[in-house]
């Protein structure tokens, strides 16, 4: 079942960005962070734990990593703390990747 | 913003690193984009316009999406800008790392649809989005003034659930007179709670056992028990707010001594009244060296900046105190406020202290049974947890459990808290990848 935003959608003034995120394509206001842009999209999970339990953006200000997605092939990537780019690849990220030496500490 | 002012203003090259996109921090939060001058926001928000241009004015170099992720004595700091780190030395560094909200652990929090109230205020700052059909729970200033803006912006909650308890009241009424001082603060609290009422927003009080379903729409089932009753509450987002806490990664990682502030039951960096630490040349200031909100900050910033421009030989003791009068009294009159408001919206006892099923370490699926399995094996601190149970070993590195663990630790008694030495923080203090880490580059500069 479709999820729907939990959001109204921003303001449609200005530049746009149109980005890919799970194969859709979406169009946001340049400027704003890709977790807002995804939560406008949609209402549904961006994250999965090790567990399989699905996540979205929780704090919107880079504690708490709810917001971890795929950006380019690159893992482990804040949504909240990264402005949508023209052209970007977005996919959920499915699991913990591990990240290279901080927590295995 | 404020310190960096006044630095260069003294003389001094100074360089201002921030994580965020764009000068601001939490307060003033893309305020320099006219995507957000929106009125909702209100006066307050709008001021923050006088800082950036008073900064963009001052000569500081501003780096924006700038994480810092090491310090050290020497001082120096080590930073990562799009993916490229840099060690930067400098005679002086103030940490002012703000602070993060209380996580607010119950049954169902992890949910995708609960969020924090300040998520869904830096929503509606960077984005201008906002929530459909949401109900706000927890207590707070904060979970106050974003319900008047989302009053303001024309899509009121549907619901405030309330954790403030008649006890609650009666416990900060003894420290009433004292914040009077602040009156404009208490009047402005005043007037939102009035905002709140006019707009004919459903309140309930004294809310306590919260949890969360959702079903396949998205939506959000939140029951909780109110005035002995059980109530059930459906919302597409649930806001939780449960006051602010200091970020403390930064500070620790740097080596500087904390303490326990059983007032706002949180651990904060030892500091005197210019936010000198007992590690050589590191200050710190704002909400990261003790919550007093945004005022506050400003005032303590100035305060950090006139030392460094003594202790660098820019201005003398005397200067220094002579400047400091009027910074030193806004200090003093906006802190006058602190004890009316922790004692008024404490945290309730099972939010720093969750039942079983709860989930508490959110990266790592660690439930707060498996916390209390771990105390019953002889877990007594935040080293073995963490080592037991990989609580706090996630990417998060402990900003959203390590508050609950010591709660846990010490079964929601607030009184204990402050014997459970904080974690650790680790360097980096915000990951980065190995091959960052090996291709960092060293140029230095005389900074403060
Ligand atoms: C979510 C939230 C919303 C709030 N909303 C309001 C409000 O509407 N009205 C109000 O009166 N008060 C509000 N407050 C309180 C207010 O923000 C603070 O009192 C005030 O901002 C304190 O100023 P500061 O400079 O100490 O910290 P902040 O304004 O938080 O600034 C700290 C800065 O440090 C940066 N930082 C942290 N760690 C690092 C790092 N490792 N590397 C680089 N940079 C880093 C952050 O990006 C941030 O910009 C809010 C607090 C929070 C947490
Ligand atoms: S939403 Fe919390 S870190 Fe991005």
């Amino acid at each position: 079942m479709k999820i729907v935003s939990r959001f109204q959608p921003p303001p449609k003034t200005g530049a746009t960005a149109e980005f890919e995120y799970e194969g859709a394509s979406i169009t946001a206001p340049q400027g704003i962070s890709l977790a807002a842009a995804l939560l406008a999209h949609s209402g549904a999970y961006t994250r999965q734990t090790a567990g399989g339990d699905a996540r979205a953006a929780f704090c919107m200000m880079g504690v708490c990593f709810e917001c971890l997605v795929e950006v380019d092939g690159l893992p482990n990537t804040q949504a909240c703390m990264t402005e949508v780019r023209q052209g970007m690849v977005v996919r959920r990220q499915i699991g913990l990747r591990r990240l290279n030496g901080c927590n295995d500490s | 913003m404020s310190a960096a002012i006044t630095a260069a203003d003294g003389g001094l090259r100074v360089l201002l690193l921030d994580e965020q996109a764009q000068p601001g921090g939490q307060i003033y939060r893309n305020v320099g984009a006219r995507l957000a001058t929106h009125s909702w926001l209100g006066k307050d928000y709008a001021s923050g316009l006088r800082l950036l241009d008073a900064l963009a004015q001052s000569g500081v170099t501003v780096q924006s999406g700038a994480t810092v992720w090491r310090v050290d004595s020497g001082p120096r700091v080590v930073w990562s800008q799009n993916g490229i780190s840099q060690v930067t030395t400098a005679s002086h560094i103030l940490l002012a790392s703000g602070a993060q909200e209380r996580p607010v652990p119950f049954p169902g929090w992890t949910l995708p649809g609960v969020m924090t109230a300040g998520a869904a205020q830096i929503l509606m700052k960077t984005a201008g989005m906002l929530p459909k059909d949401a109900v706000l729970a927890g207590s707070g200033p904060l979970l106050y003034l974003v319900a008047a803006q989302m009053i303001d912006a024309g899509c009121p909650p549907k619901a405030l659930v309330e954790t403030q308890t008649p006890r609650m009241m009666l416990r900060a009424f003894p420290h009433l007179p004292k914040a009077l001082l602040s009156a404009g603060t208490l009047l402005k609290g005043l007037r939102l709670i009035g905002k709140i009422r006019a707009a004919g927003v459903r309140r309930y009080k004294g809310a306590s056992s919260f949890a969360a379903t959702s079903d396949d729409s998205g939506m959000i089932n939140f029951s909780f028990r109110s005035k002995g009753r059980l109530e059930n509450l459906t919302c597409a987002v649930l806001l939780t707010h449960q006051g602010v806490i200091l970020s403390t990664h930064m500070s620790r990682a740097a080596g500087i001594t904390h303490e326990w502030n059983a007032a706002q039951v949180a651990f904060q960096p030892s500091c005197d009244i210019w936010g000198a630490t007992d590690r050589p040349g590191l200050h710190v200031a704002g909400d990261g060296a003790g919550i007093g909100g945004a005022e506050a900050a400003c005032a303590a910033g100035t305060l950090a900046a006139l030392d460094i421009l003594r202790a660098s030989g820019h201005i003398s003791a005397n200067t220094r105190n002579q400047r400091a009068a009027t910074a030193r009294a806004t200090l003093f009159r906006t802190r006058a406020i602190r004890p009316f408001l922790d004692a008024a919206y404490a945290p309730p006892a099972e939010i720093l202290s969750p039942p079983d099923q709860t989930i508490i370490c959110r990266c790592e699926d660690v439930t707060a049974r498996a916390i209390r399995q771990g105390m019953s094996e002889g877990a007594a601190g935040h080293r073995q947890i963490k080592s037991s149970l990989r609580a706090g070993m996630g990417p998060c590195q402990g900003r959203m459990c390590d508050s609950t663990v010591r709660g846990i630790l010490s079964a929601g008694n607030t009184s204990r808290m402050g014997d459970i030495a904080p974690p650790r923080a680790r360097t980096p203090i915000k990951p980065i990848t190995f091959g960052e880490m090996a291709a960092l580059t060293t140029h230095s500069e005389d900074t403060a």
